[in-house]
């Protein structure tokens, strides 16, 4: 976990630098910062009004994913919406019922959007900003609440409810009619947020994307709000991230088509098998691993299960960042990307399990080694498959 | 008059022959090392034990289980290490990762498979369209029969309220083990059959038990993108033998981005909504205040639909938390011959999974001119006309309104309700079960029951 909180600080450090947070906790707004990058992909950044509306200390909310704010009454509709935004790297605004940390859900009109690095037009961040629906924006009107929501949302919710309840009532009256002519009012059992709300998150956005501008100036590494460079070969979407991210086991993927084979994605588990850090291995040869004493021959028996597009398992001896070496099972498999046989290119990667020998025996799940080898494999080409069938790639050519 | 229809029946199993080959080879005793009394004893498959959640399941356990950082769950882990296994041992008839899939561009996003493998090698058989219910026929293919091999895990509740899991387990006659097998015929990554209670040897037919078992699957695996399915007889079941289907598609289907329109919420919480804007008529499950109110009023739904010979698919989606519930008029359609010859020669089956907006389709040339149109002119003919659909939700409704009244009463039976809280679920009832039953009254007069 620790290793994990070190990701999290760097992850707003290296990018904004350490007094991107004094700035960001003059923004009176509520939002967070998640970095799809991290596994899970967690809060990197909890700004102070988010934290007072939803009652959780910094402490709770960094590091943890977006959905411990939802519950039973959040629509889940809603939240496959912003789970596709993600995955495709667009911007989203939504009606949405989160939970407070006292367990009490209150409506705000939920804004994300995409943070994109400038000079290699990666997915960096998402900033979600959160304004709660204040109200009067709805049909039934009357009393106006302060514009800070916090603490008078259980009123808020309670209208709703009615609201929704009376709704209901008219719904019933009118399937009983069978008039099934009738145009429908609401579609959807939601607290509309009106254009004051709008108004209001844009803006906030607005100062949000401007101090993480500002502050990327600082590092060098700038970012924006608008992707203005075409990510290079090799590009890991935040799509294939967050999948990739949810497996735990030790793995890499290589991209056949690059180069020297080098390896595009690494996993935390790979990290700490290997005591690399990410940047040290991603760009390199599979090769890395290998050593003084590695077989030679074993080498090239993977080298002819790539040529013949096969999956092989062999025992190799293996070397960490600090020369320690061991035995290791690996797994290699092809993963196939979506479009058929009839392209030239339907291997994706090569994804390659590694499990250390010695620990083959400390198994807290139940599941042998081998099939939670196996099981990385099948999540990592259910990962590839869907993503390249094309719904995420035409979603991020529009942004 | 018998409705027929002709289709290639799906192979699931690779020990699924044609019925006359079937025949000729029983006489000659098993060694297929199936799952029938001649080859279970001494057997063993692994065993996952699945916790059951309480019944009252508070907003805080809720949010407490989501709380947990989401790793590949368990359950799908097994999935997906054991279907791997099995696809590097070759059982499959072809490898669906090679199949090419697209998603075809439009609002709802359907996605085109070419698939042609999956009809192959087999000759149209004949099936009776016009009954949803129909007896076991132990002479036809069951699951009892596949090679357990074939067969991934058991798949059951745990006794002690845990997860479990036994890499090897005998298998437990006297327990009615459920299984999990592949279809040697997937349509996606991780295809599999859930077969409840397999040696019972239960005809296709939804019972409350059995749809308890399938939630309590999508909602272990965890995974939004592994849904399961069921398609009734008459609604592109080909084999009489109960189970539901499951795999693996990191897409939201274009049934999960229509928009919907809530009709009403039912006491245990749960929410009925009908499908808007999509070309098959259909109502959503969703909330409620657990997994089995949730499961009670879709099972009532779908018993209904069976009793009423009424075909039907269910998608269940969002880890369980999504329920599609969709009647379906094709098959009866395409016995009476009113489905254009056009259609037909796309050799399309609406089953659950086309209806969901996956369309698996068998022609190179269908897969090329695949369109958001073509879609939905397919599947506006699987729909019940508007009509027909008002009559059939009248039904449902009828029915689980019944349903709802054996709540209530087991609810007076706990007096010790906070005061303020009965107060206000009384009130709740009230306008439920009333508009319920004048519901029901005022359509009944136009249904049409055969």
């Amino acid at each position: 976990m620790d290793s994990k909180l070190g990701l999290i600080q760097q992850s707003v450090n290296t990018r904004y630098s350490q007094w991107v947070r004094d700035a960001l906790d003059e923004l009176p707004d509520n939002f967070t910062i998640t970095d799809p990058s991290i596994s899970g992909h967690p809060i990197v950044f909890a700004s102070r009004g988010f934290l007072k509306m939803s009652g959780y200390s910094q402490e709770e909310v960094i590091g943890q994913n977006g959905k411990i704010f939802q519950g039973p009454k959040t629509n889940r509709r809603t939240v496959m919406e912003i789970r596709e935004a993600i995955r495709e790297e667009r911007g989203i605004q939504v009606n949405l019922l989160n939970y407070r940390k006292d367990g009490t859900p209150f409506w705000m009109l939920f804004h994300l959007s995409p943070i994109f690095g400038k000079e290699d037009g990666r997915v960096t961040h998402f900033v979600a900003v959160q304004v709660p629906i204040s109200r009067k924006q709805r049909r039934n009107g009357g009393v106006s609440l302060s514009e800070d929501g916090s603490g008078l949302n259980e009123i808020v919710f309670g209208s709703c409810r009615k609201e929704v309840c009376s709704d209901s009532l008219l719904e019933l009256g009118r399937v009983l009619s069978l008039d099934s002519g009738s145009k429908v009012l609401d579609i959807e059992e939601t607290c509309e947020a009106g254009d004051f709300e709008k108004r209001r998150a844009a803006s906030a956005y607005n100062n949000i994307l401007s101090v993480l501008t500002h502050y990327s100036e600082l590092t060098g590494r700038l970012v924006c709000g608008k992707r203005c460079s075409v990510p290079a070969a090799g590009y890991i979407s935040s799509s294939l991230n967050i999948s990739l991210g949810r497996i735990k086991q030790s793995f890499v993927l290589i991209d056949p088509h690059l180069p020297d084979m080098p390896i595009v994605y690494a996993s935390d588990a790979f990290l700490k098998l290997t005591g690399y850090d990410r940047h040290d291995v991603l760009g390199c040869n599979f090769g890395v691993l290998d050593g003084v004493d590695t077989d030679p021959s074993t080498l090239h028996e993977i080298k002819e299960s790539i040529q013949t597009e096969q999956a092989c398992t062999v025992r190799i001896l293996s070397y960490r960042k600090d020369k320690s070496s061991f035995w290791n099972c690996l797994h290699l498999s092809p993963v196939r990307n979506a479009s058929g046989k009839i392209t030239s290119v339907q291997i994706a990667y090569y994804v390659g399990v590694q499990i250390e020998e010695d620990c083959k025996n400390q198994d807290r799940h139940g599941l042998s080694p081998e099939m939670r080898q196996l099981s990385a494999v099948g999540a990592v080409k259910v990962a590839v498959r869907s993503l390249s069938m094309g719904a995420s790639l035409a979603g991020s050519s529009k942004s | 008059m018998m409705l027929r229809i002709k289709r290639v029946p799906t192979v699931v199993s690779n020990y699924q022959k044609d019925e006359a080959e079937d025949t000729a080879r029983r006489s000659g005793g098993c060694g297929k090392n199936c799952l029938r009394s001649c080859c279970i004893p001494g057997a063993k498959l692994p065993l996952y034990a699945f916790k059951k959640v309480n019944n009252i399941e508070t907003d805080k356990a809720v949010l407490e289980t989501e709380n947990t950082e989401p790793p590949v769950a368990f359950l799908d882990s097994l999935v997906l290490g054991e279907w791997e296994d099995r696809m590097q041992r070759g059982l499959f008839r072809y490898d669906v990762t090679a199949c090419e899939t697209k998603v075809i561009p439009g609002e709802y996003g359907f996605i085109a498979q070419l698939n042609e493998g999956r009809h192959l090698k087999k000759r149209p058989t004949e099936f009776r369209v016009d009954k949803v219910l129909q007896p076991f026929d132990g002479n036809k293919f069951n699951f009892t029969k596949v090679g357990q091999e074939e067969v991934l895990f058991q798949f059951e509740a745990s006794e002690d309220g845990e997860v479990q899991f036994f890499p090897n387990a005998p298998i437990d006659v006297e327990n009615s083990p459920s299984m999990v097998a592949i279809n040697v015929s997937p349509i996606e990554y991780g295809h599999v059959l859930l077969i409840p209670r397999i040696l019972e040897c239960l005809p296709q037919r939804i019972d409350h038990e059995s749809f308890l078992l399938a939630l309590y699957m999508a909602a272990e695996a965890g995974n939004p993108y592994f849904r399961l399915g069921y398609n009734s007889l008459g609604a592109f079941a080909t084999i009489n033998h109960l189970h539901f289907q499951a795999y693996y598609l990191a897409v939201p289907f274009p049934i999960e981005k229509a928009p919907t329109k809530k009709i009403t919420t039912l006491n245990g919480g749960v929410i009925i909504s009908e499908l808007l804007k999509y070309p098959v008529r259909g109502l959503v499950f969703e909330g409620g205040n657990s997994l089995q109110d949730l499961s009670n009023t879709v099972s009532d739904a779908c018993v209904c639909l069976q009793e009423n010979n009424i075909p039907y698919n269910v998608l269940i989606s969002d880890c369980g938390k999504r329920i599609f519930l969709l009647p379906q008029c094709y098959a009866e359609k395409q016995a009476l011959g009113e489905v254009s010859a056009e259609l037909l020669d796309t050799q399309v089956n609406p089953a659950v999974w086309e209806i969901s907006g996956h369309m698996v389709l068998k022609r190179r040339k269908d897969y090329d001119e695949a369109s958001e149109e073509n879609a939905w002119r397919l599947l506006a003919e699987v729909s019940l006309s508007d009509e027909r659909f008002r009559e059939v939700n009248a039904l449902i409704f009828e029915a689980i309104a019944s349903g709802e009244d054996g709540i209530e009463n087991v609810n007076e039976t706990f007096p010790e309700e906070p005061e303020t809280n009965a107060q206000s679920l009384e009130d709740e009832n009230a306008i439920t079960q009333s508009s319920h039953h004048a519901m029901v009254a005022g359509t009944q007069e136009c249904l049409v029951l055969q």
